[in-house]
């Protein structure tokens, strides 16, 4: 039964179990957007499942349930540190248990759209403040005393006047009994005792002694390994296979086709089962296969370009925002820019490759994985084994990465069906090459910028993308512009400038494309930003004041002084570049500087980066830094390194020695700056990442007057 | 049969001659805390020491391996408390963390042979490791310190 049946009386009547521990967790109505708080000690498991979040055992000890995936972003930290401070407990107190995936326990789980924390941190807080609140009223009631003369701290409630206190351990089988009081006071910022304090991460330790458990170091009793060759032109199906050299191969026990779902289609490789992972390696490639992917066009790089940029000079697009009327002022006033602007298709290339263990049994599956959105895997496997949702049980490991890619249902749905016809446990290993060929990718996206300047003033702006749009692999509707199209762009430049336009003209191609760190503003950025340089040089303005003058916002005027103060911006010599750029992405605003200058051979370097990040609300700035580091250096990869390219329907990347990385020698110097405010909270991980291309573009042009329109680009040949 | 001496422990393991390292170690022993990231000694994330040097393990033959001393990851201390380990924790490097078992068996060697390594010295014993998530700057930082606190204990580490 799911909670969603159960009306609010039954779900928060506790049953006679009561009394072993406190145990809080969420109602999640269809209805309302806030979740309520219910006391669900007790409650016996076959009436409603139980949706514990927080559990205090007599004890003391307190064991919180992370529904969301840490992949790097430190929610194994930010939701602790959450917790453990209007709970009043020391943060090594608290055990964190990895969640399963189950959408009626936790609501929405997707780690994606850098939600972990913003989309949570209210209901946590609430949380935890409710548990410390029955806490203390089950003490004074013990000691007789009014509520307000104890408080909480460390673990135990104290009472103020005599110094007497309970350790939580001894509260809790009185305070399960109570109903979750509906009310409760939060701390003020200036209260906060481990909240936006650097504190340290607690999964550090893990990770540098080998112990942390990512998906591909599962393993389980009689588990087999299993490698697939999959379609190397991504879609379509397998004509036929020639297993018997595989076969040979000491180690290899099966070969057999295997279809695997991808969003609302399919495709079909052939996998190698074996006792492990290098004969299962030397298996795939000791395979003849002969596929048929009659129907799926072979496209080439060159061609995908071509096509999306002579439709932009030619079609205008399905609009998705458009005010005033961009185009008669276009026709009209003064002096007019237009350019495209065009970014690559790129691979996530998380460090650990995709993988999943599955164990099929008949009646029931359990899926362990680096898994980004466990009740989709549920929901998916569910459906397409038509089994019932709780015989599908899905854990989530560590990611090694995730970016987005870990999001996709793909590799959970093959290892379910590996598993299935061999009948035993199996861990599926995409090796380096299928994780770089086979996608889903970002996708590469052709832009044309349009503008209108007259008597020194933008008047207009228009803007077209063309590009594959993510949401059509889930079956979003082909007849409306791609939703994201303005994604990037700041909100307030819709006042200040009347006639704006952002329309989608639509791409399609055989190939996945997926969510990629900071998804579309990852590329709408670049060109956003790139336009508004050149939209303020041709109106003869400093890059930064047109920001200024258009972004009529107190938060973006806040960034913008302290983009100047910490950079210098001003004070700027002759022989350095400067380029800005200010994104918004996932509800946070980031700023960034990069100064960049000659070196003696007369080539570019990037000198410094300053990084302003306005997430409102936040819980550990030294994580917020880290992110913000981290995007910065994907982001530089992404402008200057690597890129995904098609010919003849292939990809022509494989591994890291031609889809090159960043490496420790091409870091500039980052420094990050976090705006304080109590705005609500926006998101980490990905919006430090799309104002980086564009200020280096910028930085660029500003020292050589060369103006950069298409990513990526060699740094060392401009 | 293999021989296998991993972290001062003797194994005996059922690989063909030609099996990397990192597979008879993850796969056969069961230590996994060595990881594999590209498999063409491209990336790092598999490196291990094999008599105090360190090498790829996805490229290097379990048959090489047979009579000399390997440490993994796992073996680095036995508390978590190698200068690396404590500076990588002081200064919050991991992300996702998956590539620093590499990194830190990298920079072990770096350290054992240089103690007090410049930011040039870091760039070139470090260049050959990956780290999608950026923790670079923080690498950097993490091993000046670890270089101090070496320095402190006498070096006994
Ligand atoms: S896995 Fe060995 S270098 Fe990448
Ligand atoms: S921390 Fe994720 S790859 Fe290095």
């Amino acid at each position: 039964m799911s909670t969603n049946q159960v009306s609010r009386r039954d779900f928060l009547r506790v049953s006679g179990l009561a009394g072993t521990a406190l145990c809080l967790g969420f109602y999640f109505p269809s209805s309302a957007k806030e979740a309520e708080i219910v006391n669900t000690s007790g409650v016996p498991k076959s009436e409603v499942e139980l949706n514990a979040w927080i559990h205090i055992d007599t004890d003391g000890k307190v064991t919180i349930f992370n529904h969301r995936a840490e992949m790097g972003q430190g929610s194994f930290q930010s939701v602790p540190q959450i917790i453990a401070e209007e709970l009043e407990v020391d943060l090594k107190e608290v055990n964190i248990i990895l969640a399963q995936g189950n959408r009626e326990k936790y609501g929405s789980q997707i780690t994606g759209g850098s939600s972990t924390i913003r989309g949570s941190y209210k209901n946590l807080l609430k949380l935890s403040a409710t548990a410390r609140i029955m806490l203390i009223t089950i003490a004074a009631k013990k000691w007789n005393v009014p509520i307000t003369a104890c408080y909480a701290e460390s673990g135990h409630v104290l009472h103020k006047a005599s110094g007497k206190k309970f350790h939580y351990g001894e509260l809790v089988v009185d305070a399960s009994k109570l109903e979750a009081p509906k009310e409760v006071v939060l701390k003020k910022i200036s209260e906060y005792k481990l909240i936006r304090k650097p504190l340290h991460r607690q999964d550090t330790p893990l990770k540098t002694n080998g112990t942390a458990i990512f998906g591909l170091d599962k393993k389980l009793p009689g588990m087999l390994y299993a490698t697939v060759e999959r379609n190397p032109r991504l879609r379509g199906i397998v004509k036929s296979f020639d297993a018997s050299a595989a076969l040979k191969i000491p180690g290899v026990t099966k070969v057999f086709k295997v279809r695997m779902g991808v969003f609302n289609t399919f495709r079909e490789g052939v996998a190698v089962v074996a006792n492990s992972t290098w004969a299962a390696m030397q298996g795939k490639k000791a395979l003849k296969v002969e596929w048929d992917d009659s129907g799926f066009e072979h496209i080439n790089t060159t061609e995908i370009y071509r096509r999306q940029q002579e439709d932009l000079q030619t079609k205008e697009g399905l609009y998705l925002k458009k005010q005033g009327n961009p185009d008669d002022i276009l026709r009209q006033e003064g002096k007019t820019i237009d350019v495209v602007y065009q970014t690559p298709y790129q691979s996530h290339s998380c460090m650990e490759p995709v993988n999943c263990v599955a164990h099929y049994q008949g009646d029931k599956v359990e899926i362990w994985g680096p898994i980004q959105a466990p009740e989709w895997v549920q929901d998916y496997i569910s459906g397409q084994l038509g089994l019932p949702k709780e015989k599908v049980i899905v854990n989530m490991t560590f990611l090694g990465g995730g970016f987005g890619r870990k999001a996709f249902m793909d590799y959970p749905h093959e290892a379910t069906m590996i598993s299935k016809e061999i009948g035993a446990p199996v861990q599926v290993v995409w090796t380096r090459e299928d994780d770089a060929t086979q996608g889903p990718y970002r996708p590469g996206i052709s832009y044309r910028c349009q503008g209108a300047i007259h008597n020194g003033e933008v008047t207009a702006l228009k803007f077209r993308m063309s590009g594959q749009n993510n949401d059509h692999w889930r079956g979003g509707k082909t007849d409306q512009a791609n939703r994201s199209t303005s994604e990037g762009f700041l909100k307030p430049y819709f006042d200040s400038i009347k006639n704006i336009s952002f329309a989608e003209v639509q791409f399609e191609t055989p190939v996945p494309t997926m969510w990629w760190r900071s998804v579309y503003a990852s590329t709408n950025g670049f060109a956003y930003e790139s336009f508004l340089d050149e939209v303020a040089l041709a109106a003869g303005k400093d890059p930064l004041d047109l920001r200024r003058q258009y972004l009529q916002d107190e938060r973006c005027q806040r960034l913008i002084d302290k983009m100047e103060e910490v950079s210098g911006w001003k004070k700027r010599k002759k022989n350095e570049g400067f380029g800005a750029a200010i994104t918004e992405c996932f509800s946070s605003t980031v700023g960034q500087i990069v100064k960049v200058s000659k070196d003696a051979s007369g080539k570019i370097k990037i000198d410094q980066v300053w990084a302003v990040m306005d997430c409102g609300w936040y819980v550990n700035p030294d994580i917020i830094r880290a992110q913000v580091e981290g995007s910065i250096i994907m982001a530089l990869g992404a402008a200057t390194i690597h890129e995904i390219t098609f010919k003849d329907g292939l990809v022509e990347q494989r591994n890291f020695y031609d889809y090159k990385m960043p490496r420790i020698t091409d870091i500039p110097p980052i420094e990050v700056h976090i705006m304080e405010n109590d705005a609500d909270a926006g998101g980490v991980g990905e919006p430090g990442l799309p104002a980086f291309a564009p200020a280096l573009t910028n930085a660029i042009f500003d020292l050589t007057g060369k103006r950069i329109r298409k990513l990526p680009f060699d740094l060392s040949a401009v | 049969m293999i021989n296998l001496n991993i972290n001062q422990k003797s194994y005996e393991v059922d690989a063909d001659p030609d099996m990397p390292l990192l597979w008879a170690i993850r796969d056969l022993v069961g230590l996994t805390g060595t990881k594999y990231g590209c498999g063409v000694a491209q990336c790092g994330a598999c490196v291990v020491h094999l008599n105090g040097e360190a090498v790829r393990s996805c490229v290097t033959k379990v048959s090489r391996a047979e009579g000399k001393k390997i440490v993994t990851i796992e073996g680095l201390s036995k508390n978590n408390d190698h200068p690396l380990q404590l500076a990588w924790n002081e200064v919050n490097v991991p992300q996702c963390g998956y590539c620093h078992s590499g990194q830190l068996m990298s920079a072990a060697v770096l350290l054992r042979e240089n103690p007090n390594p410049t930011d040039e010295d870091i760039d070139s014993a470090m260049s050959g490791n990956i780290c999608r998530c950026g923790t670079y700057p923080r690498i950097r930082k993490a091993i000046h310190l670890a270089a101090e606190l070496h320095k402190k204990e006498g070096g006994t580490k």
